[in-house]
């Protein structure tokens, strides 16, 4: 058997991120555990939301699985394989092909208007030529409601709108995995709503993986299962 | 266009101010050390060119290097005599004329015959002394610039009277004499001959034209006292950057000291190449500090773009794509001030070009000024590579951003 096929294989049986005994300290004259001995896995298809009170450590672990910060101890997998000993290149490589980000601040580049900055994770995977990249980006922004924005620079849209113009982003190159980090915390209920639904519709026609964080209780009632952190450590 | 490079455009189109502040900072380096350059190079050549209009390449004279060896030094070659007359030996090359027709076989260029004799001019109840070159005509119009540097009269004028004269312009005023008039020679040797002046020559430089006076090899033969004697073979090669090594090849075949106008001048080269090392360091001091300028503006934006370093990061950007970003963005700069310091620089150098100066040394001219695309393709590299090294440090700093330092502290 390939080592292709056992990959394609483990991608549709076995959970796309998992975290084992994920532990992150932060080293100091007083070491600061932010979280500690998490394990958690997200299959294809499947809504996740971080809960737990303000400081838990909600962010922390989204980090981890998004291979932003590398476990103290532990292990974070992607499609199963074992990311934390991977070289900086190598976990970029896979943010930028696999994982997809929303956070709560938009983090769109001012300069850049919306179909731009939608494109630039495909420019920078190079996967689709020039005129795909900008027929994927407007389809995206069509997706969100957001065509008549799309040459709009982000200081010219409202809150709401630069959210789903980040959205569109972290769904530019077809990540398995969404991972959001308080999505809805700086807008409106309306838009809030909007956001939820889209990211709802990932997982249910897609069968894409979201992982939220949020201390939205309405919002993380609607997900598939909610994963509470107190203290760093998952409470039951 | 890469993305890469788009991002790097678009934060120096955003920065409209800074980033005119900077590319002018190095257009003014290049264009200075451009203007520098043409200036220091120009006067160093119209200097050379002059010493070489005003002098043969090579001067073939009937000295030697070595005092005559002694028939005991030869016989025994472990001695050395000191101490003992050295027998005299008559003045002159020996056999001038094969020796000519032998080296004028291979060289490329011309050779004229000369005799040089020390003498006195004797005008109006005053002694001057005067440097006598005794030449032909025909021959001395290849071999130097003399014929084209006369002022009054012609050298073929020499023919036209017994004993003529022509006179350095500067000596001929110290003297006070003029075309027409009738001077005393007194040699070295003590001959006394009256000359007509039939001419005036003026070469540029003042140290010649204050003491020269030119006539027939004849006349030179009779103020020494020697028929036949020619004593200096005057060349002019085509190439006047070949003159030492051709004046080497004449030295070795003709055992006569052949000194070239560079060894004649050695002094003065070398103090060319102090020049030319002061030139180069104050140039690259000033594209230095140029550069400087690049380090403050790259270095400005990776600390306002820090969370768009962030984002770019936390993406999936390698670290050397967001590097490359503020390393294209130094080069950018350094490359439109590099092109508009080519256009500085070259006004800078008309400019200087066209203003006009007195030297007692040598006639009134504009100021001399060399145009090199060298200077201008140096003064860029210099440039580019200072950017860069200015622009690499802050982004390797920015490439080394973790995207959860800035996360964390802004959400
Ligand atoms: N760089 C750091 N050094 C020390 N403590 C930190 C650092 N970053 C975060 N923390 C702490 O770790 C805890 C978890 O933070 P975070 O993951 O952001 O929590 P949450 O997202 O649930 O609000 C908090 O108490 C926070 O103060
Ligand atoms: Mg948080």
């Amino acid at each position: 058997m390939s080592a292709e096929t056992r990959e394609t294989e483990r991608g549709e049986r076995g959970p796309l991120i998992e975290a084992r005994k994920a532990t992150r300290i932060i080293a100091g004259d007083v070491p600061a555990t932010l979280v500690a001995d998490i394990d958690v896995s997200v299959s294809p298809g499947e809504f996740v939301a971080i809960i737990g009170p303000s400081g838990s450590g909600k962010s922390s672990l989204l980090y981890l699985l998004g291979l932003l910060d590398r476990p103290t101890s532990g292990e974070v997998f992607l499609d199963g394989a074992a990311t934390s000993a991977l070289d900086d290149d190598t976990r970029a490589d896979m943010r930028l092909a696999s994982l997809g980000f929303v956070f709560q601040f938009h983090f769109l580049l001012p300069e850049f208007s919306a179909r731009e900055n939608v494109m630039l994770p495909m420019r920078a995977l190079r996967r689709l030529s020039e005129k795909a990249q900008v027929a994927r980006a407007d389809m995206l922004l069509e997706q969100l409601g957001l065509n008549e924005h799309a040459h709009k620079r982000p200081d010219q849209m409202s809150g709401g709108q630069r959210q789903r113009v980040a959205i569109a982003r972290a769904l530019a190159n077809d990540p398995k995995v969404v991972l959001a980090d308080e999505p809805t915390g700086n807008l409106d209920t309306h838009a809030g709503e909007r956001v939820l639904e889209i990211l709802r519709e990932l997982v249910d026609t897609q069968r894409r993986a979201v992982v939220v964080v949020t201390h939205d209780l309405a919002l993380a009632a609607r997900a598939d299962r909610q994963i509470r952190i107190v203290d760093g450590k998952i409470a039951i | 266009m890469s993305y890469v490079l788009d991002i790097a455009l678009t934060h120096l189109r955003s920065r409209v101010r800074q980033t005119v502040v900077g590319v002018m900072g190095v257009a003014t380096g290049v264009g200075f050390s451009i203007m520098m350059a043409a200036l220091m190079e120009g006067s160093q050549a119209d200097f050379i060119r002059q010493l070489v209009d005003s002098l043969p390449h090579i001067s073939v004279s009937d000295e030697t290097r070595n005092p005559p060896r002694q028939p005991a030094e030869t016989r025994y070659d472990v001695v050395q005599i000191d101490g003992l007359r050295t027998p005299v030996v008559r003045p002159g090359i020996k056999n001038p004329m094969a020796i000519m027709a032998s080296i004028e076989s291979w060289i490329p260029g011309a050779i004229a015959p000369s005799v040089q004799a020390k003498a006195v001019i004797r005008y109006a109840g005053r002694d001057t002394a005067t440097s006598f070159t005794g030449l032909d005509p025909k021959r001395e119009q290849k071999v130097s610039k003399l014929s084209t540097q006369m002022r009054q009269g012609s050298l073929d004028a020499l023919y036209k009277a017994t004993n003529a004269l022509i006179l350095g312009d500067g000596l001929a005023k110290k003297i006070g004499a003029r075309v027409g008039n009738t001077v005393t020679i007194v040699s070295g040797a003590g001959r006394t001959l009256d000359c007509t002046i039939v001419g005036i020559a003026h070469t540029g430089v003042a140290q010649i034209d204050d003491a020269s006076s030119y006539g027939l090899i004849k006349t030179g033969q009779i103020l020494a006292s020697q028929i036949g004697l020619v004593n200096e073979l005057r060349i002019r090669v085509a190439d006047a950057l070949q003159a030492r090594a051709v004046a080497t090849r004449i030295e070795a075949e003709t055992g006569y000291k052949s000194v070239s106008w560079q060894e004649a001048h050695e002094d003065l080269l070398s103090a060319f190449e102090v020049r030319n090392i002061i030139m180069y360091t104050v140039v690259g001091a000033i594209l230095l500090v140029a550069s400087f300028g690049t380090f403050n503006i790259v270095s400005t934006i990776t600390h306002e773009k820090a969370r768009d370093i962030a984002i770019m990061k936390s993406l999936g950007f390698r670290a050397k794509s967001v590097r490359r970003i503020f390393v294209i963005e130094a080069a950018a700069i350094g490359l439109v001030g590099a092109l508009i310091g080519w256009a500085l620089g070259y006004a800078l150098t008309r400019a200087m070009g066209s203003i006009e100066i007195k030297s007692p040394f040598m006639d009134t001219s504009t100021i001399p000024v060399l145009y090199s695309p060298l200077h201008y393709a140096l003064a860029t590299i210099v440039a580019l590579a200072s950017s860069l090294f200015a622009g690499y440090f802050p982004a390797r700093k920015a490439a080394a951003v973790e995207p959860v330092d800035i996360i964390r502290g802004a959400s």
